[in-house]
């Protein structure tokens, strides 16, 4: 499956430094985000975008990950000469990473509708 | 417990004005503020300010306050912001000019002044962040400096009496701390209090952010009402614990993911987001449900600061070149990389001066790369060429280069679009806090 079957992701920028968190839709999946989406498969599946390093910080009360990537923004946002220069669209290239099959999940997407047709995670 | 109602009417300099004025008629407030200062916004204005020592202020300024101030003013809802940007006495007298016009009598703004530290900076040995060298390094390149302040001469002008309280360069979540310093009678060495009233201030800066703007994924996280998006509103409680809600009926929602999302948003380590006053530490953090659109949050920890503030430097850093054109049907993305060729083989033919260069296919490799594409070929790709150059002139050559493909290029390109402009950067560096001065002044309608 991919990361974005179980989780959700936002991205944010400080200078040449891109911040992205990957959060659980259900906080008990929080050790299977922990042993699949390390910061060095982070650094892989990005590879070609991120030029420093990737810093994992864990946020287990939360069910969430937050990945700190130097070097990840053109030089910087406001001097790249890229079209998303914020780096805003990493996160949904990051929740394309594939998730091994196979290992109990808690909170899967999309789930199935609600009588009013809303999914709420 | 006593609470204190803020609300966040802005997330950016240009954010829609209509949250804002339900939030000052219907959201029954105690503070109304609006974050409009990105890092890069400041230096455009300062360069606003050299044109025109009355401007330097943000463009919305009068736009907002005209839609916000009487009903705030007849709710006594008092707002923080840091709209000022490079000329907060400027931005002061703008209001107090504007509350006039609208028979505000009596209305008291503050502007807080001292963050900018161009004078102190120019020519120091300070090393810069993220890259080598130091200010002195930047020369004549430099259009701008200025650190960011804290919550105390917020919290200070709220204890004068300001009404308005408008600063130039201070660190976002400062705008709420003041606030929350000021009512709850937090003093500047209390880290615990700083470090939960820090979590607040980070979790409604961005206005929309925390109320389901920014996190719509249709089936995996739907969002209703987005064209009514509600701003949020922080129920603070004087534990420094906050709920975080909406006016009744707007639209998005709070959850706990939206909670979530702007907790982590740009924080970098969790453990140490550093502001001026006090290092958050959001690691404790707990977030819950406790009604439709309200989530309680608290867990936010503090310990003292760095003694050093952050400055953002602006620097000019020449000038962007850029043209498109798209293409579509079978054999797209043949034509888009034979056009892509066809540019980059004729920048170099006629000397076109660009320090880089960038050629992407819009549709296929533009933001991540090539590589990532699955599937089949796409139906339509947008060429673009960018690139860095010294002079204007130079910039504009780029983009026609892509023009030119209308009647030279490969058969069926269209939409061309062309643009050229001056690039401000931004680098930082950080000072002692002790060479900086914060200072009041306070006009009154």
């Amino acid at each position: 499956m991919k990361l974005r079957a179980i989780a959700h992701s936002r991205t944010g920028d400080k200078g040449n430094t891109s911040n992205i968190s990957v959060i659980a839709y259900d906080e008990r999946d929080f050790a299977l985000l922990a042993r699949h989406v390390t910061a060095e498969r982070v650094a892989a599946h990005l590879a070609g975008i991120v030029r420093g390093g990737v810093t994992r910080y864990e946020l287990p009360r939360i069910g969430a990950l937050n990945f700190v990537l130097r070097g990840a923004l053109g030089g910087g946002v406001t001097r790249s000469l890229a079209l998303d220069p914020h780096g805003k669209s990493l996160s949904s290239a990051l929740l394309d990473l594939d998730i091994p099959d196979g290992e109990p999940v808690f909170g899967r997407w999309p789930a199935e509708p609600e009588a009013d047709g809303r999914r709420t995670p | 417990m006593r609470q204190v109602r803020i609300g966040a009417g802005a997330g950016y300099s240009g954010d829609r004005i209509e949250p804002a004025v339900e939030l000052a008629e219907i959201g029954d407030l105690d503070y109304l503020v609006f974050e409009c200062l990105a890092e890069r916004t400041i230096a455009l204005a300062q360069q606003a300010r050299l044109k025109d020592p009355k401007g330097g202020y943000d463009p919305l300024l009068e736009t907002r306050m005209r839609a916000v101030l009487p009903a705030c003013h007849a709710r006594r809802t008092r707002i923080v912001t840091n709209m000022g940007a490079a000329n907060p006495l400027a931005a002061a007298e703008k209001i107090r000019e504007i509350a006039r016009e609208l028979g505000l009598a009596g209305l008291k703004v503050a502007a807080v002044l001292g963050d900018d530290v161009f004078d102190l900076l120019r020519g120091s040995d300070l090393p810069l962040e993220e890259m080598e060298g130091t200010v002195a390094d930047l020369g004549n390149r430099i259009v701008s400096a200025n650190a960011y302040l804290g919550a105390g001469p917020i919290a200070e002008a709220l204890a004068a009496g300001a009404q308005v309280v408008v600063t130039g360069r201070a660190a976002d979540p400062a705008l709420f701390l003041g606030p929350l310093m000021h009512e709850f009678g937090w003093a500047l060495s209390d880290h615990e209090a700083l470090g939960r009233g820090t979590l607040v201030g980070h979790l409604l800066e961005c206005a929309g952010q925390v109320t389901g703007g920014y996190f719509a994924d249709p089936g995996f996280k739907d969002v209703p009402d987005l064209a009514r998006l509600g701003f949020p509103i922080g129920e603070v409680s004087e534990d420094g614990s906050v709920v975080v809600t909406k006016v009744e009926g707007s639209g998005g929602r709070v959850t706990p993911a939206t909670v979530k999302e702007q907790l982590l948003y740009e924080i970098l380590d969790p453990a140490r987001y550093l502001q001026p006053d006090v290092v958050a530490d959001f690691t404790a953090v707990e977030i819950r449900e406790t009604g439709p659109d309200r989530v309680k949050v608290g867990g936010g920890r503090g310990r003292p600061p760095t003694g050093k503030l952050k400055v953002s430097i602006g620097t000019i850093e020449g000038f962007i070149g850029e043209g498109q054109i798209s293409y579509a049907g079978p054999g797209a993305e043949a034509r888009g990389r034979l056009a892509l060729e066809i540019v980059r083989e004729r920048l170099a033919l006629t000397g076109v001066a660009a320090s880089e260069l960038r050629f992407d296919l819009i549709g296929l490799n533009a933001l991540h790369g090539a590589g990532r594409a699955q599937g089949s070929e796409p139906y339509e790709v947008r060429v673009r060429v960018a690139g860095r150059t010294d002079s204007l002139a130079e910039a504009i050559r780029i983009g026609n280069e892509v023009e030119t493909l209308y009647t030279n290029g490969p058969a069926g390109g269209g939409g061309v679009a062309k643009s050229a402009r001056e690039v401000l950067g931004i680098v930082s560096t950080l000072i002692p806090a002790e060479s900086v001065t914060p200072s009041l002044y306070i006009l009154e309608a």
